[in-house]
């Protein structure tokens, strides 16, 4: 398979860029979605990982690259490695534990044993190998690795570039203004929420960066939140808010832009529904200026900053994708806190995560139920686009790319350009 | 109590039996007002991830207070979630009852739960162990709380529209 064969020559057919209309099969052509794997998942950056998951020498994690199993680990010197699971003998995987910490990976079939970097350190009876057998030319298959603000990376593509310039400054200047909801502590993952749904990776794509669907989805999960709260999640009647292209599929939705900057204004009221746990962080002898500063982290970032191809940091955690088939897409929720901060804050964020995300959330069941309606929606009607020319007769050069309305679809139009360049090559 | 020391052990699992299948019966029933007058006021209902026991400071499914039991039934009942407009049917069984311990007016039952749903046509099948602490008041048995681990609470699973 491969874009020579007529089907997928007609790039701008699948995604037509100057009427912002996808076609249908995008969403449900499995020979498409394999070249996607390929041209895409293959090619650039995924997001693995966070630094504060491998605490320790030996700590590791699964995760995908794509549809490939990696271990994600620490070693001995403190370095992260990230490499393919799969025993260079037979293939065999060498880790079936999600996460926990090792001193090496042994496979179970004929017992190759692997260092924690992924080099081959000895196997059974290897006098049948010959003398010339190297074993440094068997160790796991790794991948490029890098980090940002904690952040884990990781990349096929030997000659792509950095990280830190395949994100740009605008994209590390917005992380950086997300990790200030660690209220002056380091960020930490504190558990995650993980569901698969009936759609096409790209159906998830679009929605971390679709302000439009919030108060028609969500209208459940607003009623359950007090007046002030409510009101500031009513960021599309206020239309204070905005969609950014950032460039290489990268984009930010600002919308509560009051929340952009976590450190700014903290002399403002403590919203009603934190002054206990002021109180209580008072109580225990934090003093009112970290108070603050906790207090307004507590409630996390008023943007959600989407990164092509799998990870948007939304608003107050990480909201990972994973593509398993043309119309199946893992999803995880990655509930954030403060490294070492008040275990009351910690839980007061928790209890946040818990009302909007995962399976039992107020929010994610009604989006996962709409994004199923999609991929049953595209059963029919093969020949009709799908639109996402939202918001652009009124867009205006941002700083980095075009900047649209808070509920345009300018994020999905970025992201859409990414997914054409790169199917391109 | 020194009503409960009286009772035998048989009577007991009987009744406590008899308690959690009616509970059962209104969830599948969606019979959720009948279900929230079943909690003692500071019960907690939590469904966790993985083993962890340290259910305030870890992230669970869910960790339903009073508040949040009825603003999640509210949620269930108003019609503007779409996931439970209309919801997933379900039929479940509970099995497998063992009273762990009796203290006082608290008994703490184990028990297993499995639940097929069904909805668009497909049904997806689940299972739990749950753990029941039970006060026993004047009007019958009142929930203190529920704890529903499911297998695989750490792995993928699905977004629910309805209570185990
Ligand atoms: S497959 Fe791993 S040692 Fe044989
Ligand atoms: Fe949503």
């Amino acid at each position: 398979m491969s874009l020579d064969m007529p089907k997928f020559s007609d790039l701008d057919a699948l995604y037509d860029e100057k009427n912002a209309q996808v076609a249908t099969q995008m969403y449900e052509d499995p020979e498409l979605f394999a070249e996607e794997m390929e041209r895409i998942f293959k090619k650039t950056w995924v997001f693995v990982a966070h630094e504060s998951e491998f605490p320790d020498k030996g700590s590791f994690k699964l995760s995908t690259v794509g549809q490939e199993p990696v271990i994600v680990v620490r070693d001995r010197k403190g370095k992260l490695h990230c490499m393919v699971n799969r025993c260079r003998h037979r293939a065999a995987t060498v880790c079936e534990v999600k996460q926990g910490k090792t001193s090496s990976f042994q496979c179970p079939y004929h017992g190759w044993g692997y260092g924690l970097d992924g080099s081959l350190r000895a196997l059974p009876y290897p006098e049948q190998y010959g003398d010339d057998f190297d074993k440094a030319q068997h160790g796991l298959l790794k991948l490029r690795t890098e980090s940002y603000q904690g952040m884990v990376f990781a990349t096929f593509n030997d000659d792509i570039e950095p990280l830190v310039d395949f994100l740009g400054s605008e994209v590390c200047r917005y992380i950086d203004l997300f990790m200030k909801q660690g209220g002056g502590f380091p960020v930490k993952v504190l558990g995650e929420h993980q569901f698969t749904v009936p759609m096409n990776w790209k159906v998830q794509l679009e929605n971390t960066t679709d302000a439009y669907h919030f108060p028609v989805v969500h209208k459940s999960f607003m009623q359950t939140l007090d007046g002030a709260t409510e009101e500031m999640f009513d960021f599309l009647d206020k239309g204070k808010g905005w969609v950014e292209d950032l460039g290489n599929g990268h984009s930010v939705m600002m919308m509560i832009p009051e929340l952009e900057d976590l450190d700014a204004n903290l002399d403002a009221p403590i919203p009603e529904r934190f002054t206990d746990l002021a109180q209580e962080l008072r109580d225990e002898g934090y003093p009112d200026a970290q108070v603050r500063k906790i207090v307004r982290a507590v409630g996390g970032a008023g943007f959600n900053l989407n990164l092509f191809p799998n990870v948007s940091l939304s608003l107050a955690f990480f909201r990972v994708l994973t593509p398993v088939s043309v119309d199946r897409t893992d999803i995880r929720h990655m509930a954030l806190g403060m490294d070492g901060g008040p275990a009351a804050a910690n839980r007061a964020r928790i209890r946040l995560h818990e009302h909007f995300q995962g399976p039992m959330g107020f929010g994610s069941p009604d989006d996962a139920e709409v994004w199923e309606r999609i991929q049953r929606g595209v059963q029919g009607g093969d020949d009709l686009p799908i639109l996402v020319n939202r918001g652009l007769v009124d867009e205006e050069p941002g700083v980095a790319g075009p900047r649209g309305h808070i509920s345009a679809e300018t994020g999905m139009r970025a992201a859409y350009q990414m997914w054409k360049r790169m199917m391109a090559q | 109590m020194t009503q409960m020391s009286k009772i035998d052990t048989k009577t007991l699992l009987q009744d406590v039996t008899a308690f959690i299948w009616a509970e059962g019966a209104m969830l599948d029933a969606k019979e959720y007002d009948a279900w929230l007058d079943l909690w003692t006021d500071d019960g907690l209902y939590i469904m966790p991830i993985g083993d962890g026991e340290d259910y305030a400071n870890q992230v669970n499914l869910c960790y339903d207070n009073a508040k949040m039991r009825r603003d999640r039934i509210g949620r269930f009942h108003m019609g503007f979630s779409i996931s439970s407009a209309p919801p997933a049917q379900t039929v479940r069984t509970l099995s497998r009852f063992r009273i762990e311990a009796q203290e006082g007016a608290e008994i703490t039952v184990t028990c297993a739960e499995h639940v097929v749903e069904d909805k668009f046509g497909r049904q997806r099948v689940w299972a739990g162990n749950v753990r029941y602490v039970l006060q026993v008041t004047e009007g019958g048995f009142k929930l203190h709380s529920k704890i529903v681990r499911l297998l695989n609470s750490d792995g993928m699973l699905n977004s629910f529209s309805y209570l185990f």
